[in-house]
């Protein structure tokens, strides 16, 4: 039995009403690429989202479509997820030996009393 | 119900943490007691997972479902900005069903899965959408007061738990208020216009309130697993709050513009600041949830020939090479 429909469109293609259901395969929606888009020239590209895509064209016109439709964007990067290094959260220690570099903060590096007390030395 | 945790009836007295770490438990309540995100690859029960997916997906089912109704009047909108603008909304629909499948995915069900899920009947969507869009006036109903009651739906969930639903959530809210003011703005144009005009809105207002009382779903104040679920924040407001929500948003909208509601009990009441209405048939929802609506064939079809349709397509682009990874977040 055809569908019928308040929708000319669904009329037109003519549907089945009961037919087997088709079932994807693993990959049929391929895999993902991660997005960055550019509100502005001049700053930083910051990730929005992911799409998934055959190849990275129809992945940048994906992404085009879906996370610059509305509002600003000047320019858009696509990565493959697979293609994406990461580190972990579990291993967010790693990151904390920072703080402990004073060498590589300016507020460590103390000349003034230095000077001070040069001049003091050699005016006499 | 349009992206609601729903819980298992046949599994009411089990509880949500069977089985897990209880360090772990207690860490992972405390982050987000503390107002934490949850993120993808982080440690989470087995049953906030299970339950987010399958809320996120029944959220992504029910925008692209969603769009069928509406999109039904595409090609008969009354002139070309209302038809550029229903298209937009429907595609910001179906976009909004990309953003949340793979919010979905990024606990781990394939979009495949949630796909073959939908076409096959197993995963559910909103019921709302098993009915037909009969007339132009159908479909400013829609986008008016089922997109006002999405948006009450969404907020909520938009401050809850994991990261990317919220993220997902966040652009959504943003495109919402367009889809609000456009459904508005039809409906006042109808209202406002000639007595046809008017009488065609009426008619589709009487016809949508019923499937508008069910959108939330039914009471879930008993339910035993609300507790959890609003502690880990899957579920941040009971069905009944955000119907009250939204009827003390909208009722003196619909109400304002001289239109009447099929329901003599439905007033405010002064006392408790709540709204009094005859209580919705829930065994008319139950029966077309369960596949014995109006369109649910017909919705089921559409989807089910678009991913024929396009399957050869697809076949035709895959690369042998390609490998699978969990989206990022
Ligand atoms: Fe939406
Ligand atoms: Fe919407």
């Amino acid at each position: 039995m055809k569908i019928v429909s308040l929708d000319p469109r669904v009329n037109r293609s003519s549907i089945n009403e009961t037919e087997e259901s088709v079932v994807l395969k693993k990959l049929d929606q391929f895999q993902t690429y991660e997005v960055f888009a550019q509100t502005k020239r001049g700053v930083h590209h910051v990730h929005v989202g992911s799409v998934h895509a055959a190849n990275k064209k129809i992945a940048v016109l994906f992404a085009k479509e879906q996370y610059a439709r509305r509002g600003k964007c000047v320019n858009i990067w696509v990565v493959k997820t697979s293609d994406i290094a990461t580190t972990e959260y579990e291993d967010s220690d790693i990151f904390d030996t920072l703080d402990e570099k004073t060498h590589r903060n300016p507020e460590s590096y103390k000349v003034l009393n230095r000077i001070k007390e040069y001049k003091e030395r050699t005016s006499k | 119900m349009y992206g609601n945790a729903y819980i298992d009836p046949k599994k009411a007295n089990s509880s949500l943490v069977d089985g897990e770490n209880p360090e772990k438990l207690a860490e992972f309540e405390a982050r987000i007691a503390r107002g934490e995100k949850i993120e993808p690859k982080d440690w989470m029960p087995a049953m906030y997972r299970k339950q987010l997916v399958r809320m996120i997906e029944q959220h992504a089912h029910s925008e692209i479902i969603g769009s069928l109704p509406e999109g039904t009047w595409i090609t008969r909108a009354p002139g070309f900005r209302r038809k550029l603008a229903l298209m937009a909304k429907v595609q910001d629909e179906v976009g909004h069903a990309q953003l949340l499948y793979n919010a979905a995915e990024t606990l781990g069900k394939s979009r495949e899965d949630m796909i073959n899920d939908l076409i096959s009947g197993k995963s559910k969507y909103s019921n709302v959408f098993n009915y037909p869009a009969k007339t132009w006036a159908d479909s400013a109903v829609i986008a008016w007061l089922i997109d006002a009651g999405a948006i009450v739906n969404q907020l909520a969930n938009s401050r809850g738990s994991y990261g990317p639903y919220c993220r997902a959530l966040e652009r959504i809210c943003a495109e919402e208020s367009f889809h609000l003011k456009y459904g508005h703005d039809n409906v006042v144009f109808l209202a406002t216009g000639t007595s046809k005009q008017r009488e065609m809105v009426q008619d589709a207002l009487t016809r949508w309130w019923p499937p508008i009382m069910h959108f939330f779903g039914p009471s879930d104040k008993d339910s035993v697993h609300s507790e959890t679920l609003m502690r880990w924040k899957v579920k941040m407001a009971s069905n009944d709050d955000m119907r009250q929500q939204f009827l003390n948003m909208y009722v003196p909208k619909i109400w304002d513009l001289g239109l009447t509601l099929p329901d003599a009990n439905l007033k405010k009441n002064e006392e408790t600041g709540k709204w009094d209405y005859t209580e919705p048939d829930w065994e008319e929802f139950k029966r077309v949830i369960n596949g014995g609506g109006p369109c649910n064939a017909e919705r089921l079809a559409v989807r089910r020939t678009a991913e024929e349709n396009g399957q050869w397509v697809r076949k035709a682009l895959l690369k042998e090479s390609e490998t699978y990874v969990t989206p990022l977040s």
